[in-house]
Parts: structure tokens; C-alpha cells; sequence
């Protein structure tokens, strides 16, 4: 223990990585879509990318698949060099945004294509085709034609197509983004429990940071090809790295502040900082603010207050989103149980540790 | 929402077209195929069935219609073995440079047939360029006769005019083919022939089959090709037709044979559809 270097130890937090993917580049025709990323990703874990269309998280995926060439870095798989062997060498499987059933076969024999290429033992087929169907609850559905099937369906076919291979890792490429709102929320549910039943590596890949945050082990935010911050759905939301992790994953405040002597200011807002003086970037979530009761307020050092004029509020059954008018040409935006019909001018506090610096000059 | 009148407008004349032109010269057609020629060279309308019954009992008319069917076969074959690895490469590989070799296959076309049917003449004739060529190589010291005036010049030079013809419905099939398919098979372990073959070439059957269809049709019904560098040996059941309608004039006994031809390649057609709505998966 003693004698491992301390950068090694932070270099390799867990054991060996199942996927590790190194100073990974992309270009298309000249573009850089990818610009070194570095990833390790754990055995079992349930990865996921975010980012908005054009981030580069699906190519980043075809790379993982094979379905690109890397323009530079590498990805290793274990001690096996993944980018230098052929997509259908690799013990990866993906979950196509489009499903991609074949639609000349039958369920059944979609989910066999897999096991019948890799030539698995042809008494097994029955069996395993059947178990991953179960899996997905499609037992029902074994012979039939896939233009039968629903959306949902398809894509349930798609998993147990996947999943009956037992990859080391599976890609899963929005998977979810092509189903109305209340299946969509059924099949995380199903997707995560599913994903703790086989214990097998999931690399997710959504735009949606809701959908991220109900699912992850670890997030990874990417933005224009570079990652913005790797973390744990908590720590990404409660401690954003960025501006632009602050404002993408939930909502929030933006403080453009100046500190000072551990205070630090903004417009007629004031609240105890730590780090160096100047000026600083602070996001502030909007459940972070409530309305003071006049008895309650105190000025002590843990907590911050504000007036402001409201502007607007939105009735949202439990909690209400107001927006303040803070003057100065700041508006804050909160969240609060609802009140009731509030108006004029009103007193609002927060805890100095719910403020979070980031660091700026990546805004959205 | 449309008027009566505009409906009216829109389907009475192709109708009319189609009555006029296809149906009505079918059904002359028919009825000749039951008359018969009076010895002065004049056609009776005693109906009767001795037109059917010669073409079934003259060994020169079913033997040259076997030979139409062989030679229509040979180039349906060879015209998917050139048409579809082209078409495969040109769908699949050519990426930039597939406009252009799209067009050099369509370039041909442009030219007349008879063109087309001349080049080859002028090729393989015993002054032709093959044979030229062979000599200048001495790799023969007379010109080699079988070229010109064969089934395999017919074979030769209708390949050449039709597969263009198989190439493109093969194309647009590969086309349709969704990339993201290919892309699942090599995702679920199978290598790219594998994935040809139990992706790729499955979805493109409905374009094979139209091709093969273009191919085989066009040919059996051919009659220049056979006329220009066919020779006897090459006579195929077009030419007939055309000496019965000519100079032979035995128009009853032409229409009969037509009027074979014409059930053989309607019911080809029939077959050929109803298998390619088998193998189009929506």
C-alpha cells in the first residue's frame, strides 16, 4: 500500500477497469467530433452519457461498437485492445435508437441471430431465446412477425436480442427516446432492475438528464466532443463542475458574483464564500431558496437573504416556480411548496452551502 | 376531394390508350390465331385449333422456343452475376465515386440498341476485332469463326444490352437495404459474409427477382440481337414470328405462336410479382 504512488491510486480508484477508453479522437471530414476523451468505465457499472444532439455521445458509442475507426487514443477492454478488433469480434452488444429488428425474421429468430453467428451449441438456442424473452416479457410474441409489433415492443425484442449474447458490455443508444412519456417511464424502471438482474455493464447514451439521473451509477456530461464532468448523479447535480453542468442537468441560478474577505456579492445579495477573491461563478438551485417568514430571518453567517419583486409564478400542484426580480437586472428563479397566490415584493433565503462556485466561461 | 370530371379526365385516356392500342390488336391477334391460309395465300375464318396443334407438332418451332428459353436463361444468369456484384459494390463500397459509376451504367443505354448490336458484329466477325486481336497475339492463326453467328454471340451481345436493365432494380434494393441492419448483424457477432448472406442478400431478393425478370423477358422476346449476330444457329422465336408475319405470311400461325409467348411471359410476370411481394418486408 505504502509503496503505490498516490497519483496511481487516484488514477485507478477501483480495481482494474472493464472498459477503459484513452485520449479518444474523432474527426468527420476534418470536423473534430471527439477531442481525448478519457474514460474508465467499472465492471457492472450502469454508465451514462448525456449530452445534446451533436456532443458526439452516439459516435462515441459507434467507437465502443466498432462501427467507427478511432482518429487517435485507444480503447481497451480488460487487457484486449478493443478498437483494433472488428465490431463483430467484440463481446459488445448494442440497443439501436432505431431498434434495427431484421424484418425478415421472426422474433425468435432475431433473438437467435446473435447465439446461431457465434455458432453456440443449437440445443442451447431454444432455451436461451426463450429465457431472454421472458426476460423482456415477450414470451407471447416468440413467432411473430416484427412489423407486428408496437414501438415498445421492438424495442423490447432489441434488449433480449442484445442481452441473449451475455456482452461483457451493452450499448444502449437512446434507447428510450422514441416512446410517449408513460412508457418511457415504465421502461427505465424495467431497464434498471433488469440492468441489477444480469449484472451486466450498461453504457447508456440519452439526451434526456431526468432520464440520466433516474438511471445512473455515473453520468458522464459531454459537450462539443470534450466530457464536462464525470460523476455520480448526486454529485453532479448537488456539485457541478461547470456552468454549463449546472444549467444542463436541472435548473438553475447563475451568479455572476465578486468575492471578497469570504463574502461573496452579488447585486444587493451577499453570502459567506470560500476560495480566492475575484470573480466568481455560483450556481444556485431553485429549491434551494425559500420564502423567509419575517420571524425567521437572522443574518447569520449560514444563511443569505434577498428581497425581490415577483414577476411571475407558475402553479405546479405540490411546488410552485417563481420568478424574481431581484433588480440590478437579476432574476432568480425558485421553487418552493406552493405558497398561494403571492405578489410584490417579497423575502427569500438560502444556505450559504447550497451555492456552489463553478467554473466559468462555459455558460450554455 | 375530386370532381367526377377531373377523375373522368385523368383515367379515360391512358384507358382508352391501353383498349386501343394493347387490347383490342390482342384480341385480332387472338382470333387470327385460329384462322388459318388458304393455299392463294388468303386467310380464312374457319376456326380451328391447327395452328396450336402444328406449333406443338413441329419440332422446329418447340426447338427454337427451348433455345429462346436457354439463351434467356444464360443471360438472365450472367447478367446477375455482373449486375449484382456491381450493384453491391457501387451500394455498399463505391461511397464518392458512386455517382459516377452510376452513370457509366446508365451511359449504355443511351445508345441506340441497334448500335449496340453493330459493335458486337464488327467485334467477334471473322475481320472483327477480337479475332484481330487473337491473331496479333498469335494465340490463333485463323480467325475463329464460332464468334459471330452463334448463341453465344446472341448471349454475348444481349448480356451486354441488359444488364444495365437487372443492375438497377438490384441497386435500388441494396439501396433500401437500412445500413443500421448491417450494423446489428456485425454488433451480434456475425462476419460480413455472413451478414450478406443472411441480411443483405435476403432483403434484396425483390430486386434480384424484378432484375432476372427485366432480363429473362427481354431477351426471350428479342429478335434483333439473334437477326444481327445469330446466324441459323442462333435463330430464336421472335425471328420466327417476324418470317411468319413477313415474308412466309402466315399471320394465323404467327399469332399463335404469339399469342404463346405472350401467356408464357404474362404468367412469368404474375409469378414474379406475387414472389416479390412475398420478399418485400414493409
Amino acid at each position: 500500500m505504502n509503496a503505490v504512488p498516490l497519483s496511481a491510486q487516484v488514477e485507478h480508484p477501483t480495481a482494474e477497469p472493464l472498459l477503459s477508453i484513452q485520449k479518444v479522437e474523432k474527426r468527420f471530414a476534418k470536423r473534430a467530433v471527439l477531442c481525448g476523451i478519457s474514460l474508465d468505465v467499472a465492471s457492472g457499472e450502469f454508465l451514462t452519457i448525456l449530452g445534446e444532439s451533436g456532443s458526439g455521445k452516439t459516435t462515441l458509442l459507434r467507437l465502443i461498437a466498432g462501427f467507427e475507426q478511432l482518429d487517435g487514443g485507444e480503447i481497451w477492454m480488460g487487457r484486449e485492445r478493443l478498437d483494433e478488433i472488428p465490431a463483430y469480434r467484440r463481446q459488445v452488444n448494442t440497443v439501436f435508437q432505431s431498434y434495427a429488428i431484421f424484418p425478415h425474421l421472426s422474433v425468435f429468430e432475431n433473438v437467435a441471430y446473435g447465439l446461431r453467428a457465434k455458432n453456440a451449441p443449437r440445443n442451447e438456442i431454444p432455451d436461451r431465446v426463450t429465457q431472454a424473452l421472458a426476460m423482456v416479457k415477450m414470451s407471447e410474441f416468440t413467432q411473430s412477425a416484427p412489423s407486428r409489433l408496437s414501438g415498445g415492443q421492438q424495442q423490447r425484442v432489441a434488449l433480449a436480442r442484445a442481452l441473449v449474447n451475455r456482452p461483457r458490455v451493452l450499448l444502449l443508444d437512446e434507447p428510450l427516446s422514441a416512446l410517449d412519456a408513460n412508457l418511457r417511464r415504465q421502461m427505465q424502471i424495467e431497464l434498471k432492475s433488469l440492468q441489477r438482474e444480469v449484472g451486466i455493464t450498461f453504457i447508456f447514451v440519452t439526451h434526456d438528464q431526468e432520464e440520466a439521473m433516474a438511471l445512473s451509477d455515473r453520468i458522464a456530461l459531454l459537450r462539443s466532443g470534450r466530457l464536462e464532468q464525470v460523476a455520480e448523479p448526486r454529485e453532479i447535480y448537488g456539485h457541478p463542475r461547470t456552468a454549463y453542468v449546472a444549467q444542463f442537468i436541472g435548473q438553475t441560478n447563475l451568479l455572476r458574483a465578486e468575492v471578497r474577505d469570504g463574502v461573496a456579492t452579488a447585486g444587493a445579495i451577499a453570502w459567506p464564500a470560500a476560495g480566492p477573491s475575484g470573480p466568481a461563478m455560483f450556481s444556485l438551485r431553485p429549491e434551494a431558496i425559500r420564502l423567509a417568514s419575517g420571524a425567521s430571518a437572522n443574518t447569520s453567517g449560514a444563511t443569505a437573504i434577498f428581497h425581490g419583486h415577483i414577476r411571475n409564478q407558475t402553479f405546479g400542484g405540490a411546488m410552485d416556480s417563481l420568478e424574481i426580480d431581484c433588480g440590478d437586472s437579476q432574476a432568480m428563479r425558485a421553487r418552493v411548496p406552493s405558497p398561494g397566490a403571492l405578489s410584490g415584493q417579497q423575502q427569500f433565503e438560502f444556505n450559504a452551502g447550497d451555492v456552489v462556485r463553478v467554473r466559468e466561461g462555459s455558460e450554455i | 376531394m375530386y370532381s367526377r370530371a377531373y377523375k373522368a379526365g385523368v383515367t379515360i385516356p391512358p384507358l382508352l390508350w391501353v383498349t386501343l392500342f394493347l387490347l383490342v390488336p390482342y384480341a385480332i391477334l387472338f382470333c387470327y390465331s385460329f384462322w388459318s391460309v388458304s393455299s392463294l395465300q388468303v386467310v380464312l375464318h374457319n376456326w380451328n385449333l391447327q395452328n396450336y396443334a402444328q406449333l406443338f407438332r413441329n419440332p422446329l418451332y418447340l426447338t427454337v422456343l427451348l433455345r429462346s428459353i436457354r439463351i434467356a436463361g444464360a443471360v438472365t444468369l450472367l447478367a446477375l452475376l455482373l449486375g449484382y456484384p456491381l450493384a453491391y459494390y457501387l451500394s455498399f463500397h463505391a461511397a464518392k465515386r458512386k455517382d459516377l459509376l452510376y452513370q457509366l451504367v446508365i451511359i449504355p443505354l443511351w445508345a441506340s440498341y441497334l448500335v449496340r448490336g453493330y459493335a458486337w458484329k464488327t467485334i467477334l466477325g471473322s475481320d472483327g476485332v477480337l479475332n484481330g486481336f487473337l491473331q496479333y497475339l498469335h494465340i490463333t492463326h485463323r480467325p475463329v469463326e464460332f464468334f459471330l453467328y452463334s448463341p453465344f454471340a446472341v448471349i454475348l451481345t444481349l448480356t451486354h444490352i441488359y444488364t444495365p436493365f437487372t443492375f438497377l432494380p438490384i441497386y435500388a434494393s441494396l439501396e433500401h437495404v437500412p445500413r443500421n441492419l448491417v450494423e446489428a448483424s456485425h454488433d451480434l457477432g456475425a462476419s460480413p459474409f455472413s451478414t450478406f448472406l443472411h441480411v443483405i442478400l435476403p432483403l434484396s431478393l425483390p430486386g434480384i427477382l424484378a432484375g432476372a425478370t427485366f432480363a429473362f423477358v427481354l431477351t426471350l422476346g428479342d429478335f434483333l440481337a439473334p437477326l444481327l449476330v445469330g446466324g441459323p444457329s442462333g435463330i430464336m422465336i421472335s425471328n420466327i414470328v417476324v418470317s411468319l408475319f413477313g415474308a412466309a405470311y402466315n399471320w394465323p400461325l404467327g399469332a399463335a405462336i404469339s399469342f404463346c409467348m405472350l401467356l408464357l411471359v404474362v404468367t412469368l410476370l404474375f409469378v414474379t410479382e406475387r414472389l416479390e411481394k412475398r420478399f418485400t418486408i414493409s
